[in-house]
């Protein structure tokens, strides 16, 4: 009896996805798919101020409206004690304000109405009477005394929430004292939003003869927000069910809980009706979570010979008027001191100081673990301005200075323990793809032409799949994650797991986890998620961490079962189950391949004839705590063309090499891959939100704020190196954020390069065309 | 005021009394319950609300149902034929041309009205074309292979006609 590995699909197959036969029919279940009986409509009125006063609101039109039920205001939650939650950072939120709005398109008040179009009709009879107030949009500006407040809530009376640092201050200074060189440079890492194509949702479900609450919602994390509704509204947990059903894109814009499902579930326990509420794309793209919004200040010091030493940074962090990031509770600034990156280096030291401003809530990730693309673009480009100071290749200096792959695990300047790595190989093969050398000598014939080319490096080290547990929590909920495996008698299964999917393809990699290691066809083997009344407790997906902490725990789980399945074979097999061994997908007696039993045999066996000694069934759970973080990382080169009639940044190649450990589905890590550099080129190159003085948003819809198109986007190439994980179970890093993580700085850097002999030494980004030939423009070298 | 409209979709006729000032889309998700259709910015920037009116892609978020009275409609729900995916979908499947699956049927209504024009498009030719149609997960290199790989099959498919019914009967075997 030989086992098919290929009808297996185990580990390191390209699978194609089991999730595809739903979506390419038009089959999926996205939020606005649902429809209840007797579901009614909910739609927001939202603040034009982004600072001010309501005098009053009056509903009394909008309710003669035939069709309007009901108008919500903060009053109404306000007497229910609703009108406020707790953010994830232990700050607090209005739901709906009861006297003062604080960013514009803020909720205001909902209407809720039998109909989509009656409800925003109703939205737009609501009268609302502001008295202006004057706003804090500059961060700078809201830390002088004189400052308005933007939470005259609170009991400390500025707009300054909270100061973070890491790493060895005394030490940094006294290395900066003696240093050769000190390169500085200020970066603005500007407010971006992750514009998922489907926007935010839910159908809030109260079902008054059980007492039960169910919400559908568009939420990357179902349980935790079970538990943060219990705790908040005093629904008993069991009577609250949270289903996360298929969803449309998520990259950290569903991890926050917004202000609208929480009035959707106010509204459906009051009428006792299903609540719709499903936001436009201008709403989404307003007032949803934001992410970045850094304003940072950078020094590192050098020898001359290029040996970096010391690196100091101060950033200001603007996070809107609510402190709602989505953090580990202990981590205001996220992972932010993983900026020491791939380099080694004696001392580093460096501080973050949240500001409130009239805004709506910053700091959630744009698919990113939490604050590593701020960290990763600062460290990147910093090498590069030494490398230039220095007149150094960036590529020298990068090798000169990369953790040895000897080094690891490798304990760095701010106190991460970094798994595994091997940065100069990964390097060395993105060199040797795109013909570095080569480049360079393209580079300077184009120069001596006059034409503009730049060629940019980022060798970034993430730091993704947060637990552990004595280091990680959500509100106190510490951050494990879960797996669920039932094998039934014919052998088929089913898993279970605490994190869900946005895209990611869990439904067939974890599938696929439990075929490697059980042996059952990968077609047996049925993935749900999502849905809290029925999947183990879990924290959810984002940052990086669903094959890092559920991954695992789907291994051990598996490795659970086959353990006991090891008794039911020796059994089976007549012999002890010492004398049997796991090989080839089956067990078989030691050294006697012809006598083995498959799992589907003694998945049976389980049901049917089981030793006396063994329980019935086949399953497991296992609830996991990773050891450490995994640290992934990868070596990105970016060749850019720049148009001197435009100013114009065309990508021409990009090389990203990846090590996420050992893969999964390699077909799936490359749309990761691609998806992610994809979310890089587009802060780098065309996505920023910013306001005018008045605190008025200036992108509030697609015609603004630049999502890359078709056109825009090169055709990128990927490749990888390996270097496993020595602490998870089957050796995998998270991969689903490298790309967006490694691109930004790829890019800036060859833009910086392709314009440094006209002294160019830095670039914000997104670097649009009217930067760039501002900058040829004054520098003689535009066309036309 | 309501008008009475009958909207012919993937080939059956819908009739309804509707308001005017309702969107297609709206009429195709919520009259004829065919939620393939997506929204996804209600401004006409980001194609996931794409399906075929006579033929030709329109982004159903910007037309009033009543303007498609009497028309023929396609949706990403009429693609599958008999039982077999249309080769978009094959395409989309093989390539890896979706993750969170909520553009792609947009996409692929758009990629089946350019593929009767372009049987032979190149890559090029293929990412203009769907440059009205916004993804934020595959980063489009798989989309464009997914699309390529459509074209060749039904170039095949065209060169060599296989008879439907012995593919059915094979396919019942198996």
């Amino acid at each position: 009896m030989s086992t098919d590995a290929a009808a297996i699909g185990g580990m390191g197959r390209s699978i194609k996805r089991k999730e595809d036969a739903r979506f390419l029919r038009g089959k999926g279940r996205y939020i606005d798919d649902f429809k209840l009986p007797g579901m009614v409509y909910m739609d927001i009125v939202r603040s034009p101020y982004a600072h001010a006063t309501i005098k009053s609101i009056d509903a009394t039109k909008a309710l003669a409206l035939p069709g309007v039920l009901a108008v919500i205001t903060g009053k109404d939650l306000d007497a229910a004690g609703l009108a406020w939650m707790p953010t994830l950072m232990s700050d607090k939120q209005m739901v709906l304000p009861v006297d003062r709005v604080v960013y514009q398109a803020q909720e205001v008040a909902a209407v809720i109405a039998t109909e989509r179009y009656i409800a925003a009709d109703g939205v737009a009879l609501v009268e609302v009477d502001y008295e202006p107030l004057p706003p804090v949009i500059d961060p700078f500006k809201a830390l002088e005394p004189d400052s308005p407040l933007v939470r005259p809530d609170r009991d400390q009376k500025t707009n300054h929430i909270w100061h973070w640092e890491a790493g060895d201050a005394a030490r940094t200074d006294q290395i900066f004292q003696s240093a050769d060189v000190v390169v500085k440079q200020d970066l603005y890492i500007p407010r971006i939003h992750v514009c998922s194509i489907e926007t935010c949702g839910c159908v809030a479900s109260f079902d008054k003869v059980e007492g039960k609450l169910t919400i559908y919602m568009t939420t990357q994390a179902p349980h935790a927000i079970r538990t943060v509704y219990s705790l908040v509204t005093g629904i008993p947990e069991h009577k609250i069910r949270i289903v996360s059903p298929d969803i449309g894109g998520g990259f950290g814009g569903k991890v926050p809980v917004y202000p609208g499902y929480v009035i959707a579930s106010v509204a459906s326990i009051t009428t006792g009706l299903p609540v719709k509420w499903i936001e436009d794309r201008s709403e989404n793209l307003q007032a949803d979570s934001f992410a970045r919004d850094y304003h940072i200040s950078a020094e590192l010091a050098a020898k001359s010979d290029g040996t970096m030493q010391a690196l100091r940074v101060k950033t200001l962090a603007d996070h809107g008027a609510f402190d709602a990031a989505a953090n580990p509770s202990k981590f205001p600034a996220g992972l932010y001191s993983i900026i020491t990156g791939s380099y080694t280096l004696e001392a580093a030291h460096v501080e973050v100081d949240g500001v409130y401003t009239n805004k709506p809530p910053g700091g959630v990730a744009y698919r990113c673990s939490f604050r590593v693309t701020e960290a990763v673009h600062t460290i990147e480009r910093m090498v590069d301005t030494l490398a230039q100071k220095l007149q150094l290749d960036p590529a020298d200096v990068r090798m000169k200075n990369f953790i040895p792959p000897d080094a690891f695990p490798y304990k760095s300047a701010t106190g991460w323990e970094y798994d595994s790595g091997n940065y100069p190989a990964a390097l060395q093969k993105a060199m040797d793809k795109i013909d570095y050398a080569g480049l360079r000598r393209e580079q300077a014939e184009k120069r001596a032409r006059g034409e503009l080319m730049g060629i940019g490096i980022s060798t970034f080290t993430e730091i993704v799949g947060a637990g552990p547990s004595h280091t990680f929590d959500i509100l106190g909920i510490k951050m494990f994650d879960s797996c669920e495996i039932r094998v039934h008698p014919t052998g088929s299964a089913i898993v279970r797991i605490g994190v869900q999917t946005q895209g990611q393809g869990h439904e067939t990699t974890f599938a696929q986890i439990v075929a490697e290691e059980l042996g059952l066809p990968v077609d047996n083997i049925t993935v749900e998620h999502g849905d809290t009344d029925t999947a183990p407790y879990g924290l959810g997906t984002y940052a990086s961490r669903s094959t890092p902490t559920a991954g695992a725990a789907t291994a051990v789980a598996s490795r659970k079962i086959r353990e006991k399945a090891k008794k039911i074979a020796g059994h089976l097999l007549e012999v002890s189950p010492d004398d049997v061994e796991w090989v080839d997908y089956k067990f078989q007696v030691k050294g006697v391949p012809g006598r083995s039993v498959t799992m589907k045999d003694i998945a049976f066996a389980a049901y049917t004839n089981f030793p006396q000694d063994v329980e019935a069934g086949l399953e497991a759970v296992d609830y996991y705590d990773p050891p450490n973080l995994t640290f992934p990382f990868g070596a990105y080169i970016c060749v850019v063309d720049i148009d001197r009639g435009t100013g114009a940044v065309k990508i021409r190649r990009f090389v990203a090499v990846d090590d996420c450990g050992n893969i999964i589905n390699p077909m799936i890590v490359d749309g990761q891959i691609h998806g992610g550099l994809t979310m890089g080129m587009a802060p780098a190159l065309f996505e920023a939100i910013t306001y005018d003085e008045d605190g008025n948003i200036q992108q509030s819809n697609f015609m603004d704020y630049l999502l890359p198109t078709a056109m825009e986007t090169p055709v990128w190439e990927t490749d990888k190196t390996v270097t496993p994980s020595p602490h998870h179970p089957f050796g995998a890093k998270g991969v689903g954020e490298s790309a967006t993580v490694g691109a930004p700085p790829a890019i800036a850097n060859a833009v910086v390069d392709a314009l440094s002999h006209l002294g160019v030494t830095h670039l914000d980004i997104p670097i649009t065309p009217w930067k760039v030939y501002a900058i040829l423009e004054a520098h003689g070298v535009a066309e036309g | 005021m309501t008008q009475h409209v009958t909207i012919t979709i993937n080939g059956q006729p819908f009739e309804a009394d509707i308001e005017s000032r309702l969107l297609l889309v709206h009429f195709i998700r919520e009259v004829a319950n065919l939620t393939g259709t997506h929204i996804g910015c209600d401004t006409t920037s980001c194609g996931a609300c794409t399906v075929l009116v006579n033929g030709t892609p329109a982004k159903s978020c910007t037309l009033f149902a009543v303007q498609a009275d009497g028309a023929e409609i396609s949706t990403v729900e009429g693609l599958e034929q008999g039982g077999k995916l249309h080769p978009i979908q094959e395409g989309f499947f093989e390539e890896h041309g979706l993750q969170c699956g909520f553009c792609t049927p947009g996409m692929m209504m758009t990629s089946v009205a350019f593929l009767k024009d372009h049987p032979n498009p190149t890559d090029e030719e293929i990412r203009r074309a769907i440059s009205g149609n916004l993804c934020r997960c595959t980063g489009y290199v798989n989309i464009v292979k997914s699309i390529q790989y459509a074209a060749k099959k039904m170039r095949d498919d065209q060169a060599a006609p296989t008879p439907a019914p012995a593919v059915t009967e094979a396919e019942a075997v198996r």
